[in-house]
Formats: C-alpha cells, sequence, structure tokens
C-alpha cells in the first residue's frame, strides 16, 4: 500500500503552481488536502509523475460574499464550510452537507476545489453546488476561465479541466431572502459514501417557486442536476402534489448502478424519497 | 443484580481500596482499572509492526486474483531484477508441505502453504517478495508475471453441491468434506400441531480486527525468534518447528500486543511458514504486515452457515420438536469443519425442546476460508432457534416472549442434559428474561407501537427478544504458575494469551486477592513461549474460566507454601497462621507474630530456614482441567425504528442482561459486553462479505464492506445477573462471545416485529434498508 515513485513538488504561490502544472503536464497532478489522491496512489489506481502541493499557496481558503456571490476557495476545507457562520445562516444546502462528508479526519483536510475537481459522482458537495447553479474558475498561466459546473463536469473522474489548469473558486449566486435548501444523504454509516445523496435549494417569491436547485450525488455517472425537476418546480405553487411530480421527475433523471450499497431501483426510489422530503424541508425554512 | 455504573470514579476508589490491601473486600464485584490501558492509551503498545528488527527484509505476497484457476506459469525473473529485490519464492522455491485439513474433515482437502498448479479463491498467495524496503517489494510484486486459467468458480456452498458442479480439490473427487446426521430419519415433529419453518442464511462476515495479520520472523543461533499477531502463540511455536524441522527449544514465539482477534488469529496462516522459511534460508530478519484490503480476503472470515429450521409446537404452545438442516461453506480449505458440528450442541437453546434432529453437510467453494469469529458456533444455533421462536410466536397468535416463557428451562433442571448431549451447568433462565424486560419496559413498549401502528405512522416500532445460552471453556486445561520474588512482588505466569482482553489485570487480580497484595505488585507474563512454559492460547470465551482458575490455584498453592514456612519460622501451627488483612502472613489474632511477602521471600530461598520437607523458593505450577464446558446465558432485548418508507433502520435502544457467573472485574466485563455487541449490531444491519458471480469480491476493503462505528450504535443498557457455576473455584463462565451471540437474533427479531403487522415473518441479514423495504412493499398495505 505504497504509491509508485513520484516527486514532489511544494507551490509556494499561484504563479509557481501554474507554472509547475504548465512544465509537467498530464505526468503531474495537484495535491491538495490529498484524501482522494493519495488513496488512489496508494491502491496504485493513480500514479502521477509529479505532484504540485498547494496546501501552502495563499489566497485560496476564503469564503466571502462580494459582488452578489458567494466566493469559496478551492483550498477551503469540509470544516471551514461546516463552521463557517456565513455559511450557517445563509447557505442552509452547504450548512446541512458539510458535516455529512465522511468523519472529521477528513474534513479538516479535504478540500472543496479537491472534492469537484476529483469529480467522483459519489462526492457530496458537488451536487450541493449544482443546486446551487454554481460556476468554478480555472487559472493557468495564461489566464482564467469560468464555466458552469454542470459543464465542468464531464464523466467519473473527468471534466473540463486542462492539465496546466488549476480551479481556485467556486463561485455561487448569492442567497435571496425567503430561501431554504438541505441535503440529505442515505449513507450505511458515518463517514460512509452516499448510496444515494440529494441537494435541494429553494427560493420562494409571492407565494410561489422563484427557484429550485436539485443535484444528486451517487445515481450517476456524474453528480446530476435534475433540470427536468427544476423546471417543473420554476413558477409554480410549493405544494406537496408539485413536490411529488418533480421528485418523480429526479428519480426519472437519476441512472444509479446496482452495488453493494443497494440496486438501481431502490436508489431511484430513495430519490424520490429524499427530494420531496428536502423539499418539503427548504418550503418550511423558506417560509420561515 | 448489577446494572452499569460509571466505571472510572467507582474504579478508581476500587484501586485505592485494593492498594491499601484491604483484602477482606471479595475478589469479585472490583472494578481494576486495566494495567494496560496507560500503554494503549499513550501510544506505548508494541504490536508486530513496533518491534524493531534492523536489517529485515519485508515480504509482500503476489496472490490470486481469480476465484479458480490453473496456475499455469509463474515468472519471477523480472520483479527479482528489480532494486532492492532480495528473493523471490513460489511454491517450488520454498518446499514446504501442504498442510492438513481440519481434524474432522476425512479425505486430501490440502492446502498449499503457497499455490502450485492451482489456486482456489481471491487472495491465496501465489508468490512471496522480499526486498529490503516495503515499497522496493511492492514494485517488484508488482513485475512477478503469474498466469492464470480460469477455471469455473464455485460461489455458493448449495452450488458446491449441486449436479455437474467444479470439484475444487480433484484429489477429494468431492466438495463435501464434512457431513453428520443425527436423528435425520426420526419424525421429531410428530404430535406438532402448528410448525414454524424458516430458512436462515449467517452470512458471510469478515472478522476485521483494528491490527491486521504480521509476523516478523528472526533467524540466529540456529533457530528463530518470531513476533506474530496471534492468539496461539505454543501453536504458532510447535507448528514452525513441525515445517521447518526445527527442535521446538530452538522456536520462540512471541505474541506482543495483539490488535484483535475475534477468532481470526487462532490459525497458523501459509504466510507465516512462508516468511519464516525465508528467514531462515536468507539468515536475516523477515517482516510482514497485512495491508487493510488484503487482510479482508486473508483473514478467516467467518458464519456462512444457511440453515432450514422447522420447529413444531402444540397449540398451547409448547415445543415438540426440531429439526435443523444446515449447510455450511467453508470456503477454499475446510479448516475449521468442526464448526456445524459445534452449532449442533447448541441448537435447541434455552428451551425444552423434547426431539432435536440435526444434519450438517460442510462444503468447499472458491472464497476465503472460513473458521471462528466472535462466537464460532454458537450465533449460528442462537440465531435460528430465535427466530424459529418468533415464527413459530406468529404461527401461534402468542406474544413472543410468552412463547419464550412457556418453553424455557426451568431454573431446578440443572445440570441439564439436552437431546443433543450437551450438559447446561447452571441457569436461571427466566430471571435473565425478566430483568431485561423490566429494563426495556416491555408492555409501555408493546403500547407504543400499538399506539403508531393505529396512527398509521411512517416509523413501525419493533421490539425484539432473544434469549440465548452458550458453550464456553473449550480446550479445558491451562497452565498458570505463580512465583513470589525476593522484593515481595508476584509474577503470574499463564498460557492463555490476552490479545483485548485485559488478562494482566483480571489475573493480577486473582494473584493479588489469594496473596493479599497490591494489584501493583503482581505482574503478569504471557504470550512468550521463553516465559512462560506452556498454553493453550485465548479463543472461545475460556480464559478466566481455565486460565484464571490455573492461576488461582497456583496462587493458592503458593499461600499454602508461605503459610508453612511461616509456620516454621514463628513456631506456630499451620491451622493457626493465615493470610491476615494487612497483607503480611501470620498468627491469627496476633499480628505483631508475622512476615511480609519479603521476608517469606527470603526465608524459602534458604533451606535452612524451611521446615525439612519443603523444596526452596515461593513459586507454584498448575495446570487444572475444567471437568465440563460451561453456559452462560442471557437475553438481550433491541427496540428499532424503521421508516416504512425506505427501509432505513435505527437502533434505539439495546438492553442486555448477560449471566457469565460470578464477574471479578466489571468493567473487564463490560468491554467484553459492548465489543460483542457492536460485533452483533454489525451483523443484523451491516457487514456481509459478498462475491460476485466470478467469485471475486465485492466488499473487500473497508470502503465497501460496511462495520459501524459509535456513530451508529446505540447506548448499551448492559446489565448482569450473577450465577455461579460449579465447574471451576472462582464460579465463572466466559464473557467475550456472549453479547456477539445475544445481540444479533434481538435485532433481528425487533425488525421483523417492526414490519409483523404487516404479515412479514422473516428477512435475511444483513437488513439492510433495501431489503427492509422489499418486504415492507411484498406485503403490501397493512
Ligand atoms: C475515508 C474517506 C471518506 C470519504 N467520504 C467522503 C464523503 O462521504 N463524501 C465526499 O464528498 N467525499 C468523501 N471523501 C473524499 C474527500 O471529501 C476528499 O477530500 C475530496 O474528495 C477530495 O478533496 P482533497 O482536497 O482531499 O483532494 P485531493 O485528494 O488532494 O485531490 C483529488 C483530485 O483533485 C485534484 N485537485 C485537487 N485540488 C485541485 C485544484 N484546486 N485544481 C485542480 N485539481 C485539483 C487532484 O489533482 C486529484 O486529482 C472521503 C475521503 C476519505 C479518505
Amino acid at each position: 500500500m505504497l504509491p509508485s515513485r513520484f516527486e514532489y513538488h511544494r507551490a509556494e504561490t499561484l504563479d509557481e503552481a501554474l507554472s509547475l502544472l504548465a512544465t509537467y503536464g498530464e505526468d503531474a497532478k495537484v495535491l491538495a488536502g490529498g484524501q482522494s489522491l493519495i488513496p488512489m496512489m496508494k491502491l496504485r489506481f493513480a500514479y502521477p509523475g509529479h505532484l504540485v502541493d498547494v496546501n501552502r499557496v495563499p489566497g485560496l481558503d476564503g469564503i466571502e460574499e462580494r459582488d452578489g456571490a458567494l466566493r469559496i476557495g478551492a483550498l477551503v476545507r469540509h470544516h471551514a464550510l461546516e463552521t463557517s457562520e456565513l455559511i450557517r445562516s445563509r447557505y442552509p444546502t452547504i450548512a446541512a452537507a458539510a458535516p455529512q462528508i465522511a468523519d472529521p479526519l477528513v474534513r479538516n483536510l479535504g478540500t472543496i476545489g479537491g472534492s469537484i475537481a476529483h469529480a467522483d459522482p459519489a462526492g457530496d458537495l458537488a451536487s450541493v453546488m449544482l443546486a446551487l447553479g454554481a460556476t468554478v474558475v480555472l487559472r493557468s498561466s495564461g489566464g482564467s476561465r469560468e464555466l458552469p459546473l454542470r459543464e465542468f463536469l464531464v464523466d467519473t473522474f473527468t471534466t473540463q479541466i486542462r492539465p496546466d489548469e488549476m480551479l481556485t473558486e467556486i463561485v455561487v449566486p448569492a442567497a435571496e431572502p425567503s430561501s431554504g435548501g438541505t441535503y440529505l444523504k442515505q449513507e450505511r454509516k458515518v463517514g460512509d459514501w452516499a448510496t444515494v445523496g440529494v441537494a435541494v435549494a429553494l427560493t420562494l417569491r409571492d407565494g410561489r417557486i422563484a427557484r429550485a436547485g436539485i443535484g444528486l450525488t451517487s445515481v450517476g455517472l456524474t453528480n446530476l442536476e435534475a433540470t427536468e425537476a427544476e423546471e417543473a418546480l420554476a413558477g409554480a405553487e410549493p405544494t406537496d402534489e408539485a413536490f411529488a411530480e418533480a421528485a418523480r421527475l429526479a428519480a426519472a433523471a437519476a441512472h444509479p448502478v446496482s452495488d453493494v450499497r443497494g440496486s438501481a431501483e431502490y436508489k431511484r426510489h430513495v430519490v424520490d424519497v429524499y427530494v420531496r422530503r428536502g423539499l418539503a424541508r427548504a418550503r418550511e425554512m423558506a417560509a420561515a | 443484580m448489577a446494572t452499569d455504573a460509571a466505571p472510572t470514579t467507582e474504579g478508581r476508589r476500587r484501586n485505592a481500596r485494593l492498594q491499601c490491601g484491604a483484602m477482606t473486600t471479595s475478589i469479585f464485584g472490583s472494578a481494576v482499572l486495566r494495567t494496560e490501558d496507560p500503554r494503549f492509551l499513550t501510544g506505548a503498545a508494541r504490536y508486530v509492526d513496533d518491534i524493531p528488527a534492523p536489517g529485515a527484509l519485508r515480504a509482500v505476497f503476489v496472490r490470486s486474483m481469480m476465484a479458480h484457476a490453473r496456475l499455469s506459469r509463474l515468472d519471477a525473473s523480472g520483479a527479482a531484477r528489480m532494486p532492492g529485490v532480495v528473493g523471490v519464492y513460489g511454491a517450488g522455491d520454498l518446499p514446504l508441505r501442504p498442510r492438513p485439513p481440519a481434524g474432522n474433515v476425512e479425505g486430501p482437502f490440502e492446502r498449499p502453504v503457497l499455490a502450485r498448479d492451482r489456486v482456489r479463491y481471491v487472495g491465496e498467495p501465489i508468490a512471496l517478495v522480499l526486498a529490503e524496503t516495503l515499497a522496493q517489494a511492492e514494485d517488484a510484486a508488482e513485475v512477478v508475471e503469474v498466469e492464470l486459467d480460469p477455471l469455473e468458480p464455485v460461489i455458493s456452498p448449495e452450488g458446491a453441491l449441486a449436479e455437474g458442479a467444479p470439484v475444487l480439490h480433484p484429489e477429494a473427487g468431492t466438495n463435501l468434506a464434512h457431513a453428520f446426521e443425527e436423528a435425520w430419519d426420526e419424525d421429531v415433529l410428530d404430535g406438532a400441531e402448528v410448525v414454524a419453518r424458516v430458512r436462515v442464511r449467517h452470512q458471510r462476515l469478515a472478522p476485521a480486527p483494528m491490527e491486521p495479520n504480521a509476523i516478523l520472523a528472526v533467524p540466529g543461533d540456529g533457530g528463530l525468534t518470531v513476533w506474530v499477531s496471534t492468539q496461539v502463540p505454543f501453536d504458532v511455536r510447535d507448528e514452525l518447528a513441525e515445517w521447518l524441522d526445527l527442535p521446538k527449544e530452538l522456536v520462540r514465539v512471541i505474541a506482543p500486543d495483539v490488535g484483535g482477534g475475534f477468532g481470526s488469529k487462532l490459525h497458523v496462516y501459509p504466510e507465516y511458514l512462508a516468511c519464516a522459511a525465508a528467514a531462515l534460508r536468507l539468515g536475516r530478519p523477515v517482516k510482514w504486515v497485512e495491508t487493510r484490503s488484503e487482510s479482508m480476503l486473508g483473514l478467516n472470515h467467518g458464519r456462512a452457515q444457511v440453515h432450514d429450521v422447522e420447529l413444531g409446537a402444540t397449540r398451547d404452545g409448547r415445543l415438540v420438536g426440531l429439526r435443523v438442516d444446515i449447510l455450511a461453506d467453508l470456503g477454499a480449505y475446510p479448516i475449521a469443519a468442526y464448526l456445524p458440528p459445534t452449532t449442533r450442541t447448541m441448537l435447541p437453546g434455552c428451551y425444552v425442546v423434547p426431539r432435536v434432529a440435526s444434519r450438517g453437510r460442510s462444503v468447499v467453494t472458491s472464497t476465503t476460508p472460513v473458521a471462528e469469529y466472535r462466537g464460532a458456533g454458537r450465533p449460528e444455533a442462537t440465531l435460528s432457534i430465535e427466530r424459529a421462536m418468533d415464527v413459530l410466536a406468529d404461527e401461534l397468535g402468542m406474544d413472543p416472549v410468552e412463547l419464550r416463557r412457556r418453553n424455557l428451562i426451568p431454573p431446578d433442571a440443572f445440570p441439564y442434559r439436552t437431546p443433543v448431549g450437551s450438559i447446561y451447568d447452571t441457569g436461571a433462565y427466566e430471571r435473565a428474561l425478566d430483568e431485561a424486560l423490566r429494563l426495556v419496559g416491555y408492555e409501555e413498549l408493546r403500547r407504543e407501537q400499538a399506539e403508531r401502528r393505529a396512527r398509521g405512522e411512517r416509523r413501525a416500532l419493533g421490539v425484539g427478544v432473544c434469549c440465548y445460552v452458550e458453550v464456553t471453556g473449550f480446550s479445558r486445561r491451562e497452565f498458570g504458575a505463580v512465583e513470589v520474588e525476593p522484593d515481595g512482588r508476584v509474577v503470574v505466569r499463564v498460557g492463555t494469551s490476552s490479545h483485548g482482553q485485559g488478562h494482566e489485570t483480571a489475573f493480577a487480580q486473582i494473584a493479588a486477592w489469594v496473596l493479599g497484595v497490591p494489584v501493583e505488585r503482581v505482574r503478569v507474563l504471557h504470550s512468550d513461549t521463553a516465559a512462560v512454559p506452556r498454553g493453550e492460547g485465548t479463543f472461545g470465551s475460556r480464559s478466566l474460566q481455565v486460565g484464571g482458575t490455573a492461576v488461582h490455584e497456583a496462587a493458592s498453592a503458593v499461600l499454602a507454601k508461605a503459610r508453612a514456612v511461616a509456620a516454621h519460622l514463628l513456631e506456630a501451627a499451620v491451622e493457626d497462621v493465615d493470610l491476615l488483612p494487612e497483607g503480611r502472613v501470620g498468627v491469627r489474632g496476633a499480628p505483631e507474630r508475622s512476615l511480609t511477602w519479603e521476608e517469606l521471600a527470603a526465608a524459602a530461598r534458604d533451606p535452612a530456614r524451611l521446615p525439612g520437607s519443603l523444596e526452596p523458593g515461593l513459586a507454584a505450577e498448575a495446570r487444572p482441567s475444567q471437568r465440563e464446558y460451561t453456559y452462560p446465558f442471557g437475553t438481550h432485548v433491541s427496540v428499532v425504528e424503521v421508516d416504512l418508507e425506505t427501509g432505513e433502520v435505527t437502533i434505539l435502544r439495546h438492553v442486555s442482561v448477560d449471566d457469565c457467573g460470578r464477574i471479578l472485574n466489571p468493567m473487564l466485563v463490560r468491554g467484553q459486553v459492548h465489543g460483542g455487541t457492536a460485533q452483533g449490531l454489525a451483523q443484523a444491519l451491516y457487514e456481509e462479505m459478498l462475491y460476485d458471480e466470478w467469485g471475486t469480491p465485492l466488499t473487500g476493503n473497508l470502503a465497501a464492506y460496511a462495520i459501524p462505528a459509535a456513530t451508529e450504535l446505540p447506548a448499551y443498557e448492559s446489565a448482569h445477573t450473577e450465577t455461579p457455576t460449579d465447574l471451576n473455584p472462582l464460579g465463572v463462565k466466559g464473557i467475550g462471545e456472549s453479547a456477539t451471540i445475544g445481540s444479533t437474533p434481538a435485532v433481528h427479531n425487533a425488525v421483523v416485529d417492526a414490519l409483523s403487522h404487516l404479515g412479514v415473518r422473516h428477512l435475511d441479514l444483513p437488513l439492510t434498508p433495501e431489503r427492509v423495504l422489499r418486504a415492507v412493499r411484498e406485503a403490501g398495505p397493512a
């Protein structure tokens, strides 16, 4: 259980990190919290020749609202999300998800950038960010670009990122009044990957649904956004019937596989139940 | 009756009392703090991997990726040229005899140390790579070329017996490794007005101790010193000596701190032999420490039995007869085929069952070998009878508790010989049941359950009861020795092999009590064949009753000798000399005429100061044998909530009343009950070792195999009754496995009970949300 041989580089600045990535290209991997990358290397599923440790790079660990958006630095640890006052008071979907990721040891190290760049469909935060309509900021020595998360995610462990790029920020539209949201996760035990996870975000305006976001974990090749369900909800009254229909659509959008955590059929059923429950909870919060 | 008390302060007070030498209090019931714990809590414990091993080569095994295949080629030439590599060995390079199957298996089901021409499970060792560093050994293991031509695997025990099934051991000509029948042709259900029928699957489990398997073999002086993570150091010594053709005296085996075993470290693993042989051949220390993923497939699995159970009764709920058909999956090599016969001896549980018929068939499959796992044969018996009792209660329309009451063996029936020939020593089964029901508030829970059902609540409440009796004290003879050193300190040597249980505390307590010295002055040596002359090890909840008894007997002999010495020196009659409350030995009622242990030890070394008939020294050895096994028992009650929409189960409460005879140290007992309950609940709700249709493990690491943690488990409400046994002077039975045996059926019954109003009668373990939901849906609306 030791990784194969690699070279270790510790970047002190973002520029240094980006230039190392530009130099080594495909043969390099960013090392953030290491909670996914190191296990993969130990199992020898991954054997990068060069690791670029970005943990010392300053300026990537902020959580702040600026210009109508919540901006979360790529190096923000799960623990920081879990304990942020700003997140707790204004972003209930994130607040609900963060403490359900792994266990305290992993949360102390794992980062949001790593979670999203890793693109494991069992990761919790990408679903949350899909539900919130987030975009990601990608930087390279040559410049930077911003992509909606739903476009960024391509396939399991595959994203739009180029070998010379680093994910530096996640940008979420700022919370609106009369909003609510939550994250429901069926896990066999604390610290387990989700059997199914459902992120919901709901904004009400004048007794109707202004915006609904639904992200799904562990039921597809990537974290999924249940767009049909979201569209069906937009503009509708937040009734149990509307939620049931959205849940049905979300379950239909899920493409789980059968594995030791449950059959595809069961997981789809849980999506249905959790979307209903999640929306009902979000409605309560939005009305409060 | 004792319920859990807060351990620490109370324990400390008791420690203090013992330290003051206030020996008038009983040995029993003292929650002496574990003397082991400071080293565990401060990280000073030493496991095999912590033993300094300068110059040790690191061993990595190349293992089979296929369940069943012909090994057509093994080419290590590339690996041998890798940096740091010192040796790569296949079966042909290490001429080690194959290992025989378990004693009761007939036929040639031998197990090679390294696979020869065939592999029979994923994970089977094929080659051993030795290099200067672990990284080098791992790199080299990756390039060992192994060619496997797949053969059809044998995945299930049913499949092993199917017509035309591939035969795993062609020399044996069959997959059936062991069979027995008892009264199988008799109609034991004759006279039954109602028969409950249920197929109980005891799923395959991975023991998964915290410390995986490990060995460090150091050659020298023509022999070997071996540190190994085992429960049976003497077995390891004997077998290493035999397989390596060394005299036993030249093999020293030490089990240092061992991070759990649960039965999985009762065997001499092929890796031990390969590493020891390589160390001898190369004249260099060899160290092997399993990875977790290796461990999940390398350490023997447990359970893996299927029972077809028929339990007959009259309409008024009197049991008439029991018939159980056991099909046991032994994995690739039948190394523990005695387990189904052990199950047989406990089939009727704690009930008066006039007639019992059973049959057992044990087969080989292309999976990891199955052997002892906490409870080893008894959990299977208990789960089957306890499930059948609930199914029967349902058929009879009777409360499951009432059905149990009508059939429990009454307290005046002991010793009680069951129809399968077990002799239960002592028991008060209904008392434990009553106490558990009282603690849980049974009637109140039934009321709440009815109310929830009436309201049609989404969260259904279930209550499950399990009355169990089990058997402990296997290998009934054990070695113990006690010696008072010149400074008055006491050394205890014992043949059991603590690997987490806390024997260093328990046995020190016994010697301290007998000799009237503080616990801190007693040192317990174990698990080192150079420090202890002989021993059996720790398994089957035997250690206190056989090892503790040996220590007790040896300590008593030392005290007797001390009295004789004191009487001689004080010119008193032996009858007037005794252990005095201050921890001195002297004349009763005349404390000024007494000697300290230091004085006694000094005198005992000087032949001139001894009465003529006595040998010098204050030491004694004992190796008593317990006449029969002991039978701990108890009742567990689980309260669960089931989400009828998702099938998710939450254990709300778990109450246990375990009776292990007299309780020496309540804190050690509590530890065993808590850990045992955790493992039992884990079997009920979480754990299962799964294979796909190719025989590839699906749960071969801890990301896939679900072991619950504190977050999933309820606060245990554990209490005890104490019904002493008369089979040993301490009156103690085993407690190491009881809670594992009692808890699984309680949860199982509780979950089925939560759904019983829907018509659900039985479910397979583990009770995953999906399984539970499917049952709800198939049952339809209430
Ligand atoms: C026992 C355990 C349980 C877990 N359970 C869960 C769980 O329940 N839910 C969950 O969501 N996650 C879980 N995780 C994963 C954990 O959340 C990881 O922290 C996360 O997936 C990856 O974050 P990281 O910072 O550790 O990334 P790393 O492991 O350092 O990197 C992961 C990948 O992302 C790349 N990468 C990292 N940062 C960047 C960046 N800024 N730009 C570009 N590429 C980057 C790396 O090169 C690598 O390919 C678990 C992990 C463990 C070990």
